[in-house]
């Protein structure tokens, strides 16, 4: 047990270190919350400076054109990146850490010669669909059809939820293509601009359009965009759900901790605490959860560094942090008190009130216990299949 | 790095457990319930020959390990119910404060030191010294020899646990001062302390999941209705976030260097960042052996709430041990106060 890193991994954190403290405040402030033209064009600039200095896939295999980076400096990058405030992944989500690694895994050498080079250099943009109006925690029972005919698959169906749709160039898809339940299943690259696809834009809980409901009415795909086998899909979907190997939430862990910090100092300067130690208690509280959960993070790290696989850290990381991050959202709308009725930046007569950050990460924060698998799944999964406990049905 | 626990380590905790298997096992220990002394003078021994108080002593006389290890051993400690102030024990032992610790031929306490009078101490009958960490009210930690001979010291009756023996006490004996100017007697007592209730926490989750796969309701294993399921698994995730605090508290001790480097970027020092972390650890550590220990009671229905099963054992000493280093309301109070540390300037 040792939290000592390597002469290796401390001479990569210095490196970026300086690299991010010369190339971040250069970067612009980020555009509107609902402003997703600007914001995909912000987050590929980002992404296109990462792969000129050279650290564009720090994650991904040497063989994917990435760096091939440990999962300890994966750790090390993404911490560096919220210290230095550099801008967070975005619009290259999916692509960076869903259908890049997919196809690396999965692809053929054409598919990835295709594909992989313009993630890795902020020139496109994926979106995930998979959730379907009637195939969410259960998402082996999806139900888009994609039929043969010559070399073309003919899409039908609807997904849901998808994620900067509007903004995305293709979409990693999931679609039946045999029988039911998980071995009818395929995997399909889905060029967004195809005919046959309406994207409808949905509002979130923060009001803006950051998912979509997508319908697609005889889309032709041809089926050289097909990775992995036919009805092997769900396998290949699982391939990826593993990439992350423990450090998937560590940006939104980090960010936490410095909105904890900042709404500490907030207290203190409005003078909150003085006769309400139970606000006080519940700071100190958070503090000791994202202290452990950073903890918690080292070692899911150290695991997949050693053994390839995060172990059983993942859905234990993800049900604790998103309690958690909840209850700090939960904390900021009652001492922000007032100032928590509207994400308009507010000033007081001691400065900022950062309440519109706080707002912000409050609406974010309702999400964590559905997205990615809901809090009610993740217990499933951990007493399933870590405490042996039996299954249902 | 690698923060795993390592191949050592799970030998030194597997070695521990048999120990305790065959010196200690839960009927042995049971068989002293409710009576003045919890744990005899040889089984004290014994475990002073396993090396358990001098695991960071150096050789000869200890086993010149970590912190880290230690948490290891107590948290096998914690999870076989061990009585007995193992923690006052290992701390005196470990700065030589008292002969015959080290060898477990002295039992060391540990003495809250604040809340009373009445002040109450545990095992006082067989103790041959007590520490306070140091929050007397007369300042710094403290150590209080001639604690057994206190004129005013009187057993209770019922004390919660049938396990750990309790005295109350009108007047503190006289109280010599420790030097510990970077409070290190508190943050090692938390992690020991702490790392003895993660013990608990995966114990009482063992003894729910056990009971869950195997007793029927409804023609069906009871962990198979998802109510239950989930109470389990909220034990896990608990335990193993407690875990990784307890450890990381304890390798930070371990490492001058990384905490130095750590305290540095929390804008810092490293006596406090470490004060900080161990605070951290019991906190989450306190609350999930006492939140285990409840859900194992729940998921074993009417049985959970006899005494012949041994949850109750589980719940009660997590209550003892939650009162010493730092009560649930200190911690969340000492986390919250720490300079807020946002964003550290490149
Ligand atoms: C912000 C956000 C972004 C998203 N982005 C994407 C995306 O880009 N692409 C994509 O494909 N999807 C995306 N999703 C969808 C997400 O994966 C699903 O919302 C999630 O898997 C839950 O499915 P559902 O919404 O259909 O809820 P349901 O599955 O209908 O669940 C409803 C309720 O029932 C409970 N429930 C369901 N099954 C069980 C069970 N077996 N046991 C106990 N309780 C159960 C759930 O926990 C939940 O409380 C996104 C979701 C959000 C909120």
């Amino acid at each position: 047990m040792d939290l000592r890193f390597t002469a290796a991994e401390q001479a990569f954190r210095e490196e970026l270190r300086a690299w991010l403290a010369t190339t971040v405040p250069a970067v612009g402030p980020p555009p509107a919350h609902d402003d997703w033209p600007a914001r995909r064009a912000y987050d590929l600039a980002w992404q296109r400076r990462l792969f000129d200095a050279g650290y564009a896939g720090v994650d991904w295999p040497v063989e994917g054109g990435g760096r091939g980076s440990s999962p300890v400096e994966q750790l090390v990058f993404k911490e560096e990146c919220e210290r230095a405030g550099a801008p967070y992944v975005g619009v290259n989500f999916v692509g960076l850490l869903h259908a890049g690694p997919t196809i690396i895994a999965e692809g053929s050498p054409s598919q990835r010669e295709r594909y992989l080079p313009p993630i890795l250099r902020g020139e496109e943009v994926w979106c995930q669909g998979f959730s379907e109006p009637d195939a969410g925690s259960d998402l082996a029972s999806l139900r888009t059809r994609a039929v043969r005919d010559g070399d073309d698959y003919v899409v039908n169906g609807s997904k849901i939820w998808t994620s900067h749709a509007e903004v995305a160039d293709f979409c990693e898809l999931l679609v039946r293509t045999g029988g039911e339940g998980n071995r009818g299943i395929s995997w399909l690259i889905v060029p967004m601009s195809s005919p046959g696809i309406e994207i409808r834009p949905l509002r979130t809980i923060e009001g803006t359009t950051e998912f979509a409901q997508l319908f697609l009415n005889d889309v032709r795909v041809p089926v050289a965009n097909r990775v992995g086998e036919e009805n092997d899909g769900w396998r290949v979907t699982m391939v990826t759900l593993s990439f992350e190997r423990g450090t998937a939430f560590v940006g939104e862990l980090l960010e936490a901790v410095r909105l904890l910090g900042e709404l500490q100092a907030f207290g203190t300067r409005l003078d909150l605490f003085t006769g309400h130690p139970a606000l006080l208690e519940r700071i100190g509280h958070l503090r000791a959860a994202f202290d452990a959960l950073w903890a918690l993070t080292k070692r899911n790290v150290s695991e997949a560094t050693q053994t390839g696989v995060p172990g059983i850290g993942g859905s234990v990381f993800k049900l604790a942090f998103s309690e958690h991050a909840q209850a700090l959202g939960n904390l900021a709308m009652e001492m922000l008190a007032q100032a928590s009725l509207c994400a308009d930046p507010l000033h007081g007569p001691h400065g900022p009130l950062g309440n519109a950050e706080q707002v912000h990460n409050w609406y974010k924060s309702i999400n964590l216990t559905i997205a990615a698998g809901t809090s009610q799944v993740q217990r499933n999964i951990v007493a399933e299949r870590i405490l042996g406990l039996p299954r249902a049905r | 790095m690698d923060f795993r626990v390592d191949e050592a380590q799970r030998e030194l905790a597997g070695g521990i457990r048999s120990m305790l298997e065959g010196r200690l096992p839960l009927e042995r220990i049971r068989s002293s319930e409710g009576a003045p002394r919890t744990v005899g003078a040889d089984d004290w021994a014994a475990l002073g020959e396993t090396g358990v108080f001098a695991l960071t002593l150096p050789e000869p006389a200890g086993t010149g390990l970590g912190l880290a290890d230690a948490a290891v051993v107590f948290e096998e400690l914690g999870r076989s119910l061990v009585p007995g102030p193992l923690v006052g024990t290992f701390l005196a032992a470990a700065r030589d404060l008292v002969p015959g610790a080290a060898a477990g031929r002295a039992m060391v306490g540990v003495c809250a030191g604040r809340g009373g009078p009445p002040w109450m101490l545990e095992h006082l009958s067989s103790l041959d010294a007590a520490l306070c960490p140091g929050d007397l009210p007369s300042g710094g930690p403290t150590l209080l020899s001639a604690v057994r001979d206190a004129p005013t010291a009187q057993r209770v009756a019922e004390p919660l646990d049938p396990l750990t023996p309790l005295w109350q006490l009108t007047r503190l004996p006289a109280a010599q001062p420790l030097e510990d100017p970077e409070w290190r007697l508190f943050s090692d007592g938390a992690v020991l302390t702490a790392a003895l209730q993660v013990g608990h926490a995966a114990r009482t989750l063992e003894l729910a999941v056990a009971y869950a796969k195997e007793r029927h309701q409804f023609s069906k294993p009871i962990g198979s209705f998802q109510a239950v399921k989930h109470l389990c698994a909220d034990m896990l995730v608990r335990a193993e976030v407690a875990r990784a605090a307890v450890h990381a508290a304890a390798c930070l001790a371990d490492a001058p260097d990384v905490l130095a480097a750590e305290a540095t970027t929390a804008g810092s020092t490293p006596a406090a960042f470490l004060r900080r972390s161990a605070a951290g650890a019991k906190l989450l550590a306190d609350e999930a052996a006492i939140a285990n220990a409840r859900a194992a009671i729940q998921v074993h229905g009417g049985m959970g709430y006899t005494w012949e099963v041994p949850l109750h054992l589980h719940l009660k000493r997590s209550h003892v041990l939650a009162t010493s280093f730092g009560a649930k309301g200190e911690l969340a109070a000492l986390l919250g106060s720490l300079p807020a540390g946002a964003r550290a300037e490149p």
